[in-house]
């Protein structure tokens, strides 16, 4: 479990070593092993440490570089005024559907593509090939093809399906088409995650059951579900985290328009078109605080479920 | 083992939902990309002419192969330099006893879950002041915030794997920790090391939210951004035909990656998050 585990491994780890006088070897140890962190770790908190920092700094100011010399202190007043605007909350609202349709359904459909792939009696080696590909397209790339696929001009599947109102102009079309792009693109992970938490599955428990007479869904819902819960828990915060980012597939296929704004496209507007460094970052540090919200959360959850029997860590 | 009938069956129609589900949208962006540009705007699946004028558009204006040069560049600079200083972590974090590798490891995952959105603004103040504002150090800097949290993940859970017996006999013939490091767990370690190189290298060629804020010319544009702002050749052009051949164009490499690092790849991927 990376959240779990990670911790617990390094700790136990520790714990092995008797913390009485250190011998020269462990003393060197100890010093190599700082050496040999210190850059990566020195190198995280530069990049990601400091300019949060200033974002802080930078979103307690007003700050619009239209306006250069009207630059100073206003306090929370960036926050006040983002936080009793409608837009950030119609953006956030957005955000937030985005996120809960696209993850159920890449959770589902994950979930199925795992158990058709676990349980292949042929044809594993194409189907995990083929299944790599969604996962390692780019981003703004498969935008464009679903976009392409549902616009006015080349759209096909406006054709196939009789469809006379191209879905990107309307709000609830819009929605459908980056939800649609950004599943097909993310179940991939989220079906290698499981497929890899059902390995560690006992196959006996399931023949047991099978002894006993429960059914394909008992089965599934009493014993594998139970079994592999971390492995689902890893994958949903992963993905819930990444799909409240979400910005490439709405930038290229709406921009926000027809209503899709999200808190990522708010912030970019703001800080790259409106050139409001100071209101951009008051909206960058609030979605850093959702993000922060959102994985406390989940890491609660897995700490809850993380028993013995579903601890991850064969 | 052996299967009924109807087992195969089944199966064989799951296998080509799940192959039908994966690759439509990838033959759909070639086909696309074949068509004559008058065809574009047919609402046909497949051409009905083959043509590579896409291809000659996009490659003969120069924003597109700068875009391919700069996101090659920079992706693989990101990676080498993160694989490098997450190798020499995650190394220490595997196999070193000293105190505070679980918060070097939390950390990395916490920072591995930052939104880059929250920090492209300061960046775009900072890096316009000091001059880093569209260069190629200017992406591979912050790239580092999800490249290094990746490969010090995917290492560890790699170097885990190891045989520790090795590093303990090269410790009993008299080698210091450096040595133990270089001669024996290097060697060792070198598929885990590539498989971390391409999802980092994947993860680098990626990236959109940093490249549309942080660049602004031919000098570091990187594809995925110059594919949002590519105009076609004059302000008539409509851009879809090209858009689908440069988008073709940067997927292939991917797909082979894909094709013959499957595995690998699979292992990497899971390896960080199930066995952390």
């Amino acid at each position: 479990m990376a959240v779990e585990s990670a911790g617990a491994v390094a700790a136990s780890e520790t714990k092995g070593k008797k913390k009485a006088p250190l011998s020269g070897r462990a003393r060197e140890e100890r010093r190599l092993g700082w050496l040999l962190c210190a850059p990566a770790v020195f190198a995280m908190l530069l990049v990601t440490g400091y300019p949060i920092v200033y974002a802080i700094v930078l979103s307690l100011q007003r700050y619009d570089l239209r306006f250069p010399d009207d630059r100073e202190f206003v306090g929370l007043g960036n926050y006040i005024t983002v936080l009793t605007s409608s837009t950030w909350w119609t953006d956030f609202f957005n955000t937030i559907l985005i996120t809960v349709i696209s993850v159920s359904i890449e959770l589902v459909l994950g979930m199925l593509i795992a158990l058709v792939m676990h349980r292949a009696i042929f044809g594993r080696g194409p189907v995990r090939a083929a299944i790599l590909i969604p996962y390692g397209i780019i981003t703004v790339v498969s935008a464009f093809t679903w976009r392409y696929a549902f616009d006015a001009g080349p759209g096909f599947v406006l054709a196939w399906f009789n469809i006379d109102t191209p879905p990107l102009t309307t709000r609830s079309g819009s929605f459908f088409v980056i939800i649609l792009a950004e599943v097909w693109k993310t179940t991939p992970f989220i079906a290698l995650l499981l497929l890899a938490g059902l390995a560690l599955v006992p196959e006996e428990l399931q023949r047991a059951a099978k002894v006993d007479g429960a059914n394909a869904f008992q089965r599934f819902f009493k014993i594998t579900l139970p079994l592999i819960m971390p492995s689902v828990l890893v994958a949903l915060l992963f993905r819930t985290l990444d799909a409240f980012r979400v910005f490439d597939s709405v930038f290229v296929m709406t921009r926000g328009a027809n209503e899709t704004e999200t808190v990522s496209i708010l912030g970019y507007n703001t800080l790259i078109n409106r050139v409001n460094i100071g209101l951009g970052s008051a909206i960058s540090v609030l979605i850093f605080i959702c993000v922060i919200l959102i994985a406390m959360a989940f890491v609660k959850g897995l700490g809850t479920s993380a028993s013995p029997a579903g601890g991850g860590k064969r | 083992m052996h299967h009924t009938r109807k087992e195969v069956t089944l199966w064989s129609i799951a296998l080509a939902v799940v192959l039908v589900y994966c690759l439509i949208p990838v033959v759909w962006i070639i086909s696309l990309s074949l068509k004559k540009p008058e065809d574009i705007a047919d609402q046909k699946f497949l051409p009905s002419s083959i043509s590579l004028e896409n291809y000659e558009q996009v490659f003969s204006e120069g924003a597109f192969t700068a875009a391919l040069r700069n996101s090659i560049g920079i992706a693989l600079l990101a990676t080498i330099i993160s694989i490098v200083l997450a190798a020499m972590a995650a190394y220490a974090i595997t196999r070193l006893e000293f105190t505070g590798k679980a918060l070097i490891l939390s950390g990395a995952l916490a920072i591995a879950m930052f939104p880059p959105i929250s920090i492209v603004g300061s960046l775009f103040d900072m890096w316009r002041r000091i001059g880093l504002f569209d260069t190629w150090l200017g992406l591979i800097i912050p790239y580092m915030t999800f490249t290094l949290p990746l490969a010090i993940y995917t290492l560890s859970a790699f170097f885990r794997e190891i045989p520790w017996d090795l590093d303990k006999a090269a410790q009993v013939d008299r080698a210091t920790p450096w040595q133990a490091f270089t001669k024996v767990m290097v060697p060792l370690a070198a598929p885990g090391v590539f498989t971390a190189a391409i999802l980092v290298f994947i993860f680098a060629w990626n990236d959109f939210l940093f490249a549309i804020v942080l660049t602004s010319t031919d000098a570091s544009r990187t594809v995925p951004a110059a594919l949002a702002f590519f105009t076609g050749g004059s302000q008539f052009t409509d851009p879809t035909g090209a858009i689908a051949a440069a988008a073709v164009v940067v997927t292939i490499p991917i797909i082979i990656m894909v094709l013959v690092f499957q595995r690998r790849i699979v292992a990497g991927l899971t390896a960080g998050a199930v066995k952390g």
